[in-house]
Parts: C-alpha cells; structure tokens; sequence
C-alpha cells in the first residue's frame, strides 16, 4: 500500500537515516557504554571486570567501613548538592548581568550591535584553560588584585581569593555569559520598538514595559540560556579544579577523579549516569512547562 | 474672543531630527487646531512629515520648538504614558504573548482600575468592534483586519480624549478598507472622541474627515474641510495632491477684485479665481468634471477649439483627454458626455466649456 502520504513518510524516514546514525554512533553508544560501566564491577587497575554489579550505586550512598558493614554517607550527596548550588547560582548571576546587557545592544543601531555582539564572544576566542590560568594570576595571594589592594594599603595580608567558591563562581560566570547573552539578545532583537512604545502610550511606566512586554519576550531567551548555562556547569571541570583547588569538588570533578586517580571506572559511570538523570528530569520539567504554556495559548 | 476650548492646539512646532542646526527638519512651524469630537485628518505624500508629527502628540518623540496644548493644557512637558490619548498603530502592535481580552484590558490594568471594571470594559470595547467570539485567541490567529479592530479596541478603552491613527487601514485590502473607512467614521460618532487620523489616501481623507490638515515637505500647506481643499485649493500642491486637474500656463491679462482674466495655451481669454498674488504669469487649473463639451447655465466657454485624443471610460465617468492648439492636454469629464449614446470620434475638434466659478489662477509654473 504505498499510497503517496505513505511515500512521503517513508522518504522523510529515509532523510533521516544519516541524522539517527549520528546519533546512534557518538550519542547512544557511548551512553550505553557509560551505563553499563555502572553496571560492573571494578578492575582496581582501572576498568571493569565482567560481571554484574550494583556496587557502584551503592558507594553514592553508602561508604564501606573497615569491617566490610555500611554506613549511610552524605559525602558524595554534598558534592549533587553543591554542584546544583553552584550551578544554579552561576545560572542566576549569568541571569542579572546578561539580561540587562542583551537589552541593551538589541537597542544599538545595527553597525553597533555586531561590534558589541562580538566583544561578547572574544572570551571564545582564547582557549579555558588559558582563559581560566588568567583568572589565577588575577585571584592568587601574590596576583594582581592581591598586589593591587596591598600597594594602595587597603589591605596588609592578601585575601583569600583563590579556591574558594567565589572563585569558582567568578570563572563559571565568566565562561557562561556569552550562552546567556546570545539567546536573550536573539529575542530582543525581535522584540519591535512599537511594542514598547504602544505598552508606554497605554499608560505603562518604564517597571511595567519591562514586567509586561520585554520580559515575556525575552522568556524564551531566558529559559535557552538558563539550560545552555546551568547544564554544563553541572558538570564542570576545569574552574573547580583550578580555581577552587580541588577542594570546591563538584561532580565534573568526582567523576574524572574515579576515571583517573581513584581507578573506579563502575563509581564514575554511576555518578555520570546520576548527572544525566538530573539533567533529563531538568529537560522534562521545560517540555513539561512549554507544554502547558502552548496548551495555554490554543485554548 | 470665543470661549471654546479645542482638542488641541499647535503652535509653530518644529521638529529636527538629528542635530537641531543640520538635522533633517522633519516638521517646521505648524500651527493649526483640532475642534474637540472632530475627526481630523493629516494628509499629505510619503515622508511629509504625518507620522513625525503624531508622534509629538502621542509623546515618543519630544519637540524642537513649539507648543501643544491639549483641551488648553501644555503638554510636552508630559511622557507617552502620562498624556490621556492612545495610539492606533500602523502595523497595529498588539502584544503577541496576550490574549485579546488582556491587548485590550492592557491600558486600563496599566491604570490601575479594578479587574471587574476592566473585565466590563472589555467586553465592551470587543462587542464595539464585534470582536467577542475572538476574546481567548493571540493576535497571531487573527486576520489582518481583526488584528485593526482589536487594535482600535484596545486603544479605545482606557476612553482618551484623543485618538490618534497612523495609516490604519493601509494594509488592509480594498474592499475591507472602504468598509473600514464606513466603520471608523460611525465608531468617531458613537463614542464622541476626537480622532486624528493619518493617511496619504486623499480619497480616504476626503471620504471620512470633518476637516484635513495637508502637509508636505513637513510643511503645513492647507487646513480646512474636505470641500473646501477640494474646490479652493490654497496652493498648486494642494491642487494637484488632492483629485484631478488640468493645469494650463497662462498669462493675466487684467484683474478685477478677486477675478483675473488669462489667457495662454491655446485659449482666448478665460476667467478665473485669482490666488496669484499679483504674478502676471501663472498656472490656471480647472478640474476635469468641471469642463464641459456643451453650453450650458453657469457655464463660460473655455477653449474653442480641442482635438479628441481619447476617451477613458470607467463605467461611472468618461473621460475625454483632448489638446488645445498648442499641445497642452484638458482632460474632460463630462456628465452628459458619458450619457451620449456614441462616444465622440478620435481626432474630432470640440468646443469646451466651463462651470463658471471653476477656473482658478495661481502664482508659479506648476509641475
Ligand atoms: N527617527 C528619525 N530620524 C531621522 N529622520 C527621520 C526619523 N523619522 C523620520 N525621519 C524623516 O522625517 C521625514 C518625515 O518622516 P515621517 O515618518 O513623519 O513621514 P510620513 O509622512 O509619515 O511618511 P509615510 O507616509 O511614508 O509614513 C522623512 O524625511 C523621514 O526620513
Ligand atoms: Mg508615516
């Protein structure tokens, strides 16, 4: 029965061939490669021995003692928690200082909307690492702030900057506004002059245009740029690892420890697995919500 | 003097984009009224200057020089959101992530009036522009004409005292546009709000205004009611801009009172209405439909000799274009020429009349 409906599904299909064996080959594989990892149990060389095992899932929550009974621990818990904290708040300071600067190069004209567009992204053009040794010449006690304040005499001994949390924080900011200022600003350029001027002709001050007009267009923006900035900060590596000394570990951390130094390939790919799963149920909870707001929108 | 306060009052505003000294002067010294429940147009070609100075009223843009008083009171000093007049704009602007009942309730929640007040309002200002059953939809699900009525609607309810509209029935189709023209005019009746009304269609402006302001170059260059542009046009822009016209170039022969006599182009001696301001050459122009193949009451003979060129038939009117002697093209538009039962042939020479009154005479050479 190929009836030409038919033809042109079975075409469609057939366009996507190339795009799901992309997918299958650098997505699905390693993926399962990865959960079935978490799945076996540990060589203590590195890798896994075949066999089955639950271990891994285990060690999340459970530390072993020395007389081989368990023991209920918050350790690796704390480190879900603080890089959900660190990343949530990295997404929230991105939020404040990217909103107000899309705003405002969306309202350029268009000759200094590219330039500013691209001062955006210089951060891109320099390699992390090198990016982010430059913030350990800036934060270090003998570094540039530290040797500035002391000069000026605002200080007699040099201030803690370096790994800490700030720290991190300052290096995840800076690595993830670009993600941020890009999509907020995709929307705001989009959002006409007419509109603003036709929410202030109906009576609303400067507050209420941008509570009422500029925010819910730049929502869209918003959410993108919240995901592009919160998601792989979650799974961050190198700012904890330099800027916070090892000692801000978040899970980026943990799970390249377990593959490296620690020689526990299963607990690595438990924890890798743990991360995806907060990841999906942060991507259920957004098509849950553009769901419900198209559902709105119909009715 | 007469105690009558009016909507609005302009005095010689002025208006330079740009650098006040080299900018682009976008508007110079108009002065001019708008009667309280008046509808009034601004009429003139593209980048005269309409949109700028609606722009001034409604408060987006500040002016130059100038004053604007509203029903008495100065109002520069006052932002868009604190002027009592909304806006209707020409690419209507509603706000894509409301519904329509939220687009329309939008200036009085902005106002701080309460949900229930509001809520009445609306269903009002939707059943005004039979728009009820569309109260739950987003402007994206609406034609462009629905989208006009909404507009209107939601500029119509927090009830300015002036309504201000940028071309809004240009980019609706012919048909619905002549219906929308029908639809303003009674909507300015009914709700008693004086409206401004911007268009670069003198038809429309003909058709809907109590009187029209016609601007060019950012120059005021006439206000008065429809009638009034059309049969004394106060300059050759006006008289060109609005309807039909020949325009023939004349010499005066002599004057008297308000009266000249010209000739030139081929025709003896004609009289008309004298704007020429005492120039003894100048541009006489009489409209098609005042010209006439036949003698008759009221009539002066115009020209006595013109050669059929063609004939333009549009179902309601035929218009002859004809030449005088000297080449000049008169378009004719006679009545009883279009009830003759032949048309008269190509080449055939005619004698011309003229309603009396009709000719008129102005100062400079025309285009
Ligand atoms: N923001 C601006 N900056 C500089 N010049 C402007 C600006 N807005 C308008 N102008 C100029 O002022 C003149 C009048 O423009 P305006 O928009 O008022 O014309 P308009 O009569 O509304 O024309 P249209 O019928 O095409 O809408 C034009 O020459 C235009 O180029
Ligand atoms: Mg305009």
């Amino acid at each position: 029965m190929s009836t030409p409906a038919n033809q042109g599904k079975l075409a469609e299909r057939a366009g996507m061939l190339p795009a799901a064996l992309f997918v299958a080959a650098f997505l699905l594989v390693p993926l399962g490669l990865v959960v079935a990892y978490s799945f076996m149990p540990a060589n203590s060389f590195g890798g896994v021995d075949p066999g089955f095992s639950t271990d891994a899932y285990r060690n999340v929550l459970y530390e072993q003692r020395l007389d081989g009974s368990f023991r209920l621990s918050a350790a690796y818990l704390l480190i879900v928690w603080r890089s959900i904290y660190v990343a949530g708040l990295t997404t929230l300071i991105v939020l404040a200082i990217s909103l107000p600067v899309a705003i405002y190069i969306a309202r350029q004209v268009p000759r200094r909307r590219t330039f500013l567009l691209l001062m955006v992204t210089i951060p891109f053009w320099a390699n992390i690492l090198i990016r982010t040794f430059a913030w350990i010449l800036l934060l270090r006690d003998t570094g540039v702030i530290n040797g500035f304040l002391t000069a000026l005499g605002v200080i007699s001994s040099p201030l803690p900057l370096l790994n800490t949390t700030g720290a991190v924080l300052v290096g995840l900011v800076y690595t993830f506004a670009p993600f941020m200022v890009l999509p907020i600003y995709g929307r705001m350029e989009r959002l006409q002059q007419s509109q603003l001027e036709a929410a202030h002709d109906l009576y609303a001050n400067r507050w209420q245009v941008f509570r009422h007009i500029v925010w819910p267009a730049a929502l869209p923006g918003v959410v993108a740029g919240s995901l592009l900035t919160f998601i792989p900060c979650l799974g961050s590596l190198i700012a904890p690892e330099l800027l916070g000394g090892g000692k801000q570990m978040m899970l980026g951390n943990l799970i390249y420890r377990q593959f490296s130094e620690a020689r526990n390939w299963p607990f690595g790919a438990a924890i890798a697995v743990l991360l995806l799963v907060i990841v999906a149920l942060i991507g259920l909870v957004q098509v849950y919500l553009a769901r419900r707001k198209f559902a709105g929108k119909v009715a | 003097m007469l105690d009558v306060t009016h909507a609005l009052e302009l005095d010689l505003v002025r208006k330079t984009y740009g650098d006040p000294l080299h900018g682009h002067q976008a508007l110079t010294g108009a002065s001019f009224h708008v009667k309280d429940n008046e509808f009034f147009t601004l009429l003139g070609p593209s980048g005269s200057g309409k949109t700028t100075l609606l722009r001034l009223l409604a408060g987006f843009e500040s002016t130059t020089s100038g004053e604007i008083r509203l029903y008495g009171k100065p109002i520069q000093s006052l932002v868009a959101e604190q002027r009592p007049v909304n806006t209707v704009f020409q690419q209507y602007s509603l706000f894509p992530h409301m519904t329509i009942a939220e687009n329309v309730g939008f200036g009085l929640k902005m106002q701080g009036r309460p949900a229930r007040e509001v809520a009445a309002r609306v269903e009002e200002m939707l059943a005004l522009v039979k728009m009820e059953a569309f109260r739950n939809r987003r402007p994206a699900q609406l034609s462009g004409g629905q989208q006009q009525r909404v507009a209107l609607a939601r500029a119509l309810a927090p009830k300015p005292k002036v309504l201000l509209l940028d071309e809004p029935l240009s980019a609706l189709d012919l048909k619905l546009r002549q219906a929308m023209r029908l639809e303003l005019k009674q909507l300015q009746a009914k709700t008693g709000i004086t409206f401004v009304f911007v268009t670069h269609d003198q038809e429309e402006a003909l058709a809907m205004s109590d009187r029209i302001a016609v601007l060019a170059d950012g120059v005021i260059q006439q206000v008065g009611g429809p009638r009034e542009i059309y049969d004394r046009p106060a300059n050759l822009f006006v008289a060109d801009f609005i309807g039909d016209n020949n325009f023939l170039k004349v010499e005066v022969l002599s004057r008297q009172g308000a009266t000249a006599m010209v000739r030139g182009a081929g025709i003896e001696a004609v009289q008309a209405r004298d704007a020429a301001q005492g120039a003894s050459q100048g541009t006489l122009m009489v409209r098609p439909e005042a010209l006439h193949l036949s003698a008759g009451e009221g009539r002066v003979r115009f020209a006595e000799k013109a050669r059929v060129l063609a004939d333009i038939y549009l179902g309601n009117a035929l218009t002859y274009v004809t030449a005088l002697p000297d080449g000049t093209h008169l378009n004719i538009r006679d009545e009883d020429a279009r009830r003759a039962a032949k048309p008269i042939a190509e080449g055939q020479t005619v004698e011309v009349w003229a309603d009396a009154e009709a000719p008129m005479l102005f100062d400079g050479a025309g285009k």
